[in-house]
């Protein structure tokens, strides 16, 4: 046929074998180096789940059987439940403070060009990379001294909690609405104010739904960040006040049982289930 | 619609002057092209008429009211975006409808005149769709409509054609001018497209530096180009750089002694020839007012028109379009041929450094 009439198809696969052998290898050593990323974050992971269902009162291999109880054993340790609740309260409060302070910060950061700008840029990231100890210890000192100041209870209240949880939200909300204001068109928010809309409607009808999935990502992610906050919390919480990573580390102290386990599944389940919900609505992917 | 009038409109960003004493009235139901090449001043000017960019001196008029200090949202100007900027999460529909919901028009008037203008501007079935369903020639009617919908005193289009392709182009182009005349709208569109700016406007602002180099109709644009800017942006023409000599009489730096009918200026230092009116021959033609010797160094076909170079001295070569018509024979480089011309097609002008087009 046609491929016979073709002068020398061996000398040909001789020339290409050795580039089609080294795009193989390349191709193999990716999915290699994919597949142990996977590895390393999923087997922590996978081990808490399967543990979860362990019957063994300690921990320890073989399992020797398989039971539910552990999960209903979380909710007759009284810390557990009211550390959820203190920790979904305390969350929800650093998600829309984060929010309300993140929105202007970021339309100053992507929009104006001011002296300090990059300055100002690091120094919002800043909470992330202070270790929590340290974060911690500044905010209690901080927090005492207002409170000698102005005699507010503000130390181990749950307003003081929920405003040191603000600031570790913040470097999550101002980066993720920030990347989704640089690429904003803004000749969309000129026409909505050439159409009659005064700043603020052009801002709430044109200019926040458009940015959508940034201020949905930013709103979860400042959540995620408070939820599971345990080192700086630590030094902001009164004598028995907790959120839930305090009770699950408090009861460790005692106990090695699987309620630890079953503890962290539920979270999982919680955040990873809120994530899936929220990207249907809104695609998480076009920001993260 | 309204009469639009700007005086000594000037913006200043730092020591640049982005617009300089811009003068212009403009006529109830009157389309004017302000035309220039890029940095012009051109899209500051309608910026300024839409209120995104404040004068540092001057005045806008609109139907004789002063508007210079008004916010956007409070004249009344429907503006099209060179990228149309329509709103992505709304409807074809709601998109159109936003300017009359901003004006808390009643439901039923809302639905009625978005039916109106959707048929006006062909887009009837495509009301629920969403701008990124759209075509470009969709989505720019779908901006026309939102900008029309609202009865603006004054339409206000950037670059609107910019971002179709050419045939495209050509039919939106009189679509938006017949739809102007119906409707009687006052407007001003900003272009740097001379073929745009000459098939649509009934006056043609040419702006170049900030400034206004000259306002008139497409004819006196072509035949009275008020300086070399002018006449190199509007169609194509031949520079000759020299003086004037006597009364009608232009002297080349070449040497060239060029008849032509303009001009006793002595700052006049630069002659125009279109290159439409310029003719070849084989033969000297006797009685020819301009009539020089030359060589054809370049031709291209271009259909209804045949373009050449020919190089009369060293420095001199003129650009000459001949029509591709039975009565003309065709030449080829390298034909020794005549160059003649009538003395009325020589325009000597002032030079303001724009004569390089």
């Amino acid at each position: 046929m046609a491929r016979g009439a073709l002068p020398a198809p061996a000398a040909l696969a001789a020339k290409t074998a050795p580039i089609v052998d080294s795009r193989l290898l390349g191709r193999i050593a990716l999915l290699g180096a994919a597949a142990s990323g996977y590895a390393v974050i999923l087997t922590p992971l996978l081990f808490v789940c399967w543990l979860s269902f362990f019957s063994n009162e300690i921990v320890s291999f073989p399992p020797q059987g398989y039971t539910l109880r552990w999960f209903a054993h979380i909710f007759d340790q009284n810390n557990f439940v009211s550390g959820f609740i203190t920790s979904l309260q305390v969350g929800i409060v650093a998600m829309v403070g984060g929010l309300v302070l993140g929105v202007p910060a970021s339309l100053m950061l992507a929009r104006r060009r001011f002296p300090g700008r990059e300055a100002l840029n690091t120094l919002l990231v800043l909470p992330l990379v202070v270790p929590g100890v340290v974060a911690g210890t500044a905010i209690y000192v901080f927090q005492i001294e207002v409170e000698i100041a102005t005699t507010l209870p503000l130390l181990g209240s749950l307003a003081g909690l929920a405003l040191a949880h603000i600031m570790i939200t913040i470097p999550w909300t101002v980066r993720l609405l920030t990347a989704s204001l640089v690429g904003f068109d803004r000749s969309i928010e000129e026409a909505a104010l050439n159409l009659g809309a005064t700043p603020l409607r052009a801002f709430v009808q044109v200019t926040l739904p458009v940015i959508k999935p940034g201020v949905v990502a930013a709103a979860l992610f400042g959540f995620i960040a408070s939820f599971g906050n345990l080192e700086m919390t630590l030094f902001l919480v009164a004598p028995g006040q907790t959120t839930l990573p305090i009770a699950i580390l408090q009861y460790l102290q005692w106990r090695i049982d699987p309620t630890i386990a079953a503890v962290s599944l539920l979270q999982i389940v919680l955040i990873g289930g809120g994530m899936l919900i929220t990207d249907r609505y809104v695609k998480l992917t076009r920001v993260l | 619609m309204a009469r639009l009038q700007l005086s000594a409109l000037t913006k200043m960003y730092g020591d640049v002057r982005a617009v300089a004493d811009v003068d212009l009235d403009i006529r109830e139901g009157e389309l004017v092209v302000l035309l220039g090449p890029s940095g012009c001043g051109k899209t500051t000017t309608l910026r300024m008429i839409a209120g995104f960019v404040a004068p540092t001196s001057g005045a806008i008029r609109v139907a004789g009211q002063d508007v210079t200090r008004q916010p956007p949202w409070k004249r009344n100007t429907g503006l099209v975006f060179q990228s149309y900027a329509l709103f992505p999460h709304l409807s074809v529909a709601e998109n159109v409808a936003f300017g009359l919901r901003m004006r808390k028009r009643p439901e039923q008037q809302v639905v009625a005149k978005l039916e109106d203008v959707l048929r006006l501007v062909r887009l009837q079935g495509l009301a629920n769709r969403l701008p990124r369903e759209l075509s470009g020639g969709q989505q720019q009617r779908v901006a026309l409509a939102r900008a029309l919908v609202i009865e603006p005193d004054i339409l206000l289009l950037d670059e609107p054609l910019s971002n179709l392709d050419a045939k495209l182009r050509q039919e939106v182009r009189v679509e938006i001018r017949e739809l102007q005349r119906k409707l009687g709208l006052t407007t001003v569109m900003v272009t740097h497209d001379q073929e745009e700016a000459l098939t649509m406007a009934d006056r043609l602002v040419v702006m170049s530096n900030g400034k206004v180099q000259q306002v008139g109709s497409q004819r006196d644009l072509y035949e009275n180009p008020a300086n070399t800017f002018v006449a190199g942006f509007v169609g194509r023409t031949n520079f000759v750089r020299g003086h004037v000599e006597a009364p009608g009489l232009f002297r080349s730096e070449t040497g060239l002694g060029i008849r032509c009918h303009h001009g006793a200026d002595a700052k006049c230092r630069m002659l125009s020839l279109r290159p439409e009116r310029l003719s070849l021959s084989m033969a000297p033609v006797a009685g020819a007012e301009n009539c020089f010797p030359g060589t054809v160094e370049f031709a291209s076909y271009l259909g209804g028109i045949l373009e050449y170079y020919v190089r009369l001295t060293p420095q001199d070569r003129l650009m000459v379009q001949s029509p591709n018509s039975f009565a003309d024979p065709a030449y080829a480089i390298g034909d020794r041929i005549h160059l003649h011309w009538p003395a009325q097609a020589g325009l000597v002008l002032a030079d303001d450094g724009g004569s390089t087009s």
